[in-house]
């Protein structure tokens, strides 16, 4: 008897193994990312000198895929008239591999440098063996935090002006923890984590962010109304923490509502905490009130290394090669990445450049209602830049 | 005549930019406003300073906008020396230094002029490129490898007692710090440039501990970089390969004394001291200086001295402040100069005698090509500048030279 059942038990879970694919992929592609992170888990705290030589520091630049090759490109010309001291390390990942290798060369790379800029990468393999590549990145190199400044340009007609919102995001668990599987056919469960330790890690990472940038107020985003042990624990969390800083004010606010408040009346936030999903949510409400995805930049941030990209996460595979996606999300990013290198005068120069073209000048892209090339932004960004470049290194 | 090179520097830019792919400046003519580079000069002992005149002259004949400010460091003259503060400030403030050789007194105690300039910048890693020069004759040929040298610690520590008489204890100290930070700048030079092998050369089979530990952080710096080769190779047996088959090397990182014999015997091998120019870089701040360590004193003012090694100094130096239009100007010159300086010379001779060329450069026309090599040298580049200065700014492609040196 106990052998039959044996047999039998053995047959069902060959059946399982040999049908459900979700369960094959969810053991071994749970174990592929396993050996990789315990792999690297040991490497994520130990930090590396600089790549920082007689002035000029190396930065990783992952192109990406959609229009991410163009504007990366527009990036490093401008860099080079502007005689930025900043070397480009750049590393290219192919989309439509399924082999984590050129990921894990961009991840050693930015290990080595601290410092990367990168456009959105795609993640063409449908495989779950093949991690989410932006995911992955955040993860491996601990980026626990992305902090989004979204702002409103004078020179672009939205619905909303002088919205000035910084969106502080969890980056490396919450609903994004990548544990999904499928636990009898037809049934699918995704885990969604949060834990003390990062929770508490951000919240004193937002409220230092507010103290330092002389912000007044901080609101956590939540749904603790419904989930109430793991948005609970963010929340009681942040309140937690928000004791230490008694100068700033504290609220919450339910997600849902806040898409109301933030499409009625954004003036009211000023530095927004949130977790990984609502963080998207909610910077992809502010980009769309003030004029679109094209315009904003994002950094992630970490212990030790620093990730800078467009804003929303979009490719933008169908304007690729047209000479139509609007390069200021990407010239942000730039400037996020001159400031963190504390390359001040070349940040405040390119800055005034671009709020010039954009404000002053005018010259649009047709995503945020102008006519302009791509190319027209760019060439008018070097001519405002022309009148600030100073010959040599300047610090 | 700034005003023309400025101009050509805008329009060589555009050419530049051309270069790199994306040519989306065609309308765009920005001008690059007046201003200047500093950089600072210490001329060292020996043949020092009249090397650096010669590097000077050649510097404004390439018409780049560069202020020197020149100060005299020298242990053996010490009652003229300028303050090593004052100096360390300069270059911190021009972030770029040219340097000449500073003698160090064998007798006296405490760190010399160079070893306070050394710690006061932290000038922690020295950049040897070995590269033979077409035109100089030497036994092996087309070498092209990199030698990097800790210099802040190891056996140049300047600590030395004698614990009882007859017996002295010299301090050779390594730190994992220092050995990290220089494997990592090896392997950084290696992937900036294109090169395929790290070599690190040690004497971890005696000195256990010591040089045991810089090995092992060799090691792990490798595993950050799975695209280079990492190998090691002890010092004594590295030598005598540097001799025979030198070939074999491509990035070379070592401590501080294995670096400057290593230093001194691979700039043997290219044409000696006059040839080989180095860099020492800390994280701010570059001094380029010539990599083999001679102050050739017994050549002062005979004019016999080789400037090449501070000429490549200057034409690195310019392409390290982003004058890069100039730098591969300066570095075109030194390939057809040193290359084929006769031919040069002959050109130029012609040309004066149809009257292009002026009699101030040329004197009376003759003797010019068989004279003392710095003088020689010097003309020679007097009169390539003067039959292409303005011109031939960007014939095709790189410079031979800049692309092996500075190949971005």
């Amino acid at each position: 008897m106990a052998a039959v059942s044996r047999i039998q038990l053995q047959k069902c879970l060959q059946n399982i193994w040999s049908t459900n694919s979700s369960l094959k992929t969810l053991l071994c592609g749970s174990s592929v990312s396993g050996e990789y992170q315990r792999r690297w888990a040991s490497q994520a705290k130990v930090k590396y000198p600089k790549a920082k030589y007689g002035g000029r520091s190396t930065v990783t630049l992952l192109p990406g895929g959609g229009i991410g090759p163009e504007l990366t490109g527009y990036v490093k010309e401008i860099f080079l008239y502007a005689g930025v001291p900043v070397v480009f390390e750049e590393v290219k990942i192919d989309p439509s591999s399924d082999s984590n290798e050129d990921l894990e060369n961009a991840i050693t790379s930015i290990r080595r440098n601290g410092v990367g800029l990168k456009g959105n990468i795609e993640t063409r393999s449908l495989s779950t063996s093949v991690m989410s590549r932006n995911v992955a990145l955040r993860n491996e190199l601990d980026l626990f935090v992305n902090v989004f400044h979204c702002y409103s340009f004078t020179g672009i007609q939205s619905r909303h002006q002088n919205v000035d919102i910084y969106v502080i995001r969890q980056n490396t668990e919450g609903e994004y923890a990548m544990a999904e599987h499928e636990s009898v056919p037809g049934v699918v469960e995704c885990l969604k984590i949060i834990t003390r330790e990062k929770a508490e890690r951000l919240a004193h990472y937002a409220f230092n962010f507010a103290r330092k940038n002389g912000r007044k107020k901080v609101t956590t985003v939540h749904k603790a109304n419904i989930m109430k042990l793991s948005d609970g624990l963010f929340l009681e969390v942040s309140r937690e923490v928000a004791k230490h800083y008694p100068e700033i004010e504290h609220n919450d606010m339910i997600i849902d509502n806040c898409c109301m408040q933030l499409v009625s009346k954004p003036s009211q936030f000023d530095v927004m905490l949130t977790t990984n999903l609502y963080g998207t949510i909610v910077s992809n409400v502010i980009c769309g009130l003030i004029g679109g995805a094209g315009l904003l930049s994002g950094g992630n941030y970490g212990d030790h290394y620093a990730v800078f990209e467009p804003g929303t996460r979009n490719t933008g595979t169908a304007i690729a090669g047209k000479n139509v996606a609007n390069p200021i999300s990407m010239l942000n990013g730039a400037v996020d990445l001159l400031n963190h290198l504390e390359l001040d005068h070349h940040a405040r120069i390119l800055r005034d450049a671009i709020m010039k073209t954009v404000n002053e000048d005018q010259i649009h892209t047709p995503d945020v209602g102008g006519s302009a090339t791509s190319t027209d932004v760019v060439e008018n960004v070097l001519k405002h830049l022309a009148q600030n470049v100073k010959p040599g290194l300047v610090f | 005549m700034s005003m023309l090179f400025l101009h050509l520097s805008n329009n060589s830019m555009l050419g530049l930019m051309k270069e790199t792919g994306h040519s989306i400046l065609q309308q765009v003519t920005p001008t690059i406003p007046e201003g200047k580079i500093g950089c600072t000069i210490i001329p060292g002992d020996g043949i020092g300073p009249e090397m650096m005149q010669c590097m000077q002259e050649v510097v404004e004949a390439t018409g780049a906008p560069v202020d020197f400010e020149t100060f005299f460091l020298s242990d053996i003259q010490y009652r003229l020396s300028a303050k090593i503060d004052d100096v360390v400030a300069s270059v911190k403030k021009n972030a770029v230094c040219i340097k000449g050789i500073l003698s160090s007194p064998v007798s006296g105690e405490g760190g010399s002029l160079n070893y306070q300039f050394r710690q006061k910048l932290d000038l922690f890693a020295n950049v040897v490129h070995i590269i033979s020069i077409p035109g100089v004759p030497t036994r092996h040929k087309e070498l092209d490898f990199i030698i990097i040298r800790e210099q802040t610690e190891g056996e140049f520590s300047s600590m030395e007692h004698e614990t009882v008489p007859g017996v002295v204890e010299c301090y050779k100290i390594v730190t994992e710090e220092k050995s990290r930070r220089i494997a990592k700048f090896a392997f950084d030079y290696a992937t900036g440039r294109g090169r395929k092998k790290v070599t690190a050369v040690h004497k971890a089979n005696i000195m256990k501990l010591g040089d045991g530990l810089f090995l092992n952080c060799c090691k792990e710096m490798a595993s950050l970089y799975p695209k280079i080769k990492f190998e090691n190779m002890i010092i004594d047996n590295c030598t005598m390969q540097l001799a025979s088959n030198p070939h074999q090397f491509d990035v070379m990182v070592m401590g501080n004394l294995y670096g400057s014999i290593v230093d001194n015997v691979s700039s043997g091998l290219v044409g000696g001291a006059g040839i080989v120019a180095g860099a020492s870089y800390s994280a701010n701040t570059v001094v380029f200086e010539p990599g083999a360590r001679h102050t050739y004193s017994e050549a002062v003012g005979k004019e016999i001295a080789n400037p090449t090694a501070h000429i490549v100094c200057a034409a690195k130096m310019l392409h390290h402040v982003n004058l890069k239009v100039h730098a591969r100007k300066l570095f075109r010159a030194i390939d057809k100069v040193i290359g084929d300086g006769k031919k040069v010379v002959s050109t130029a001779r012609t040309i004066y005698r149809n009257g292009g060329l002026s009699r101030l450069l040329f004197g009376d026309g003759g003797g010019l090509c068989g004279g003392p090599p710095a003088r020689s040298i010097l003309i020679k580049f007097h009169c390539w500048f003067a039959i292409h200065g303005a011109q031939a700014v960007f014939p095709t492609g790189l410079p031979r030279l800049c692309s092996v040196v500075c190949p971005h």
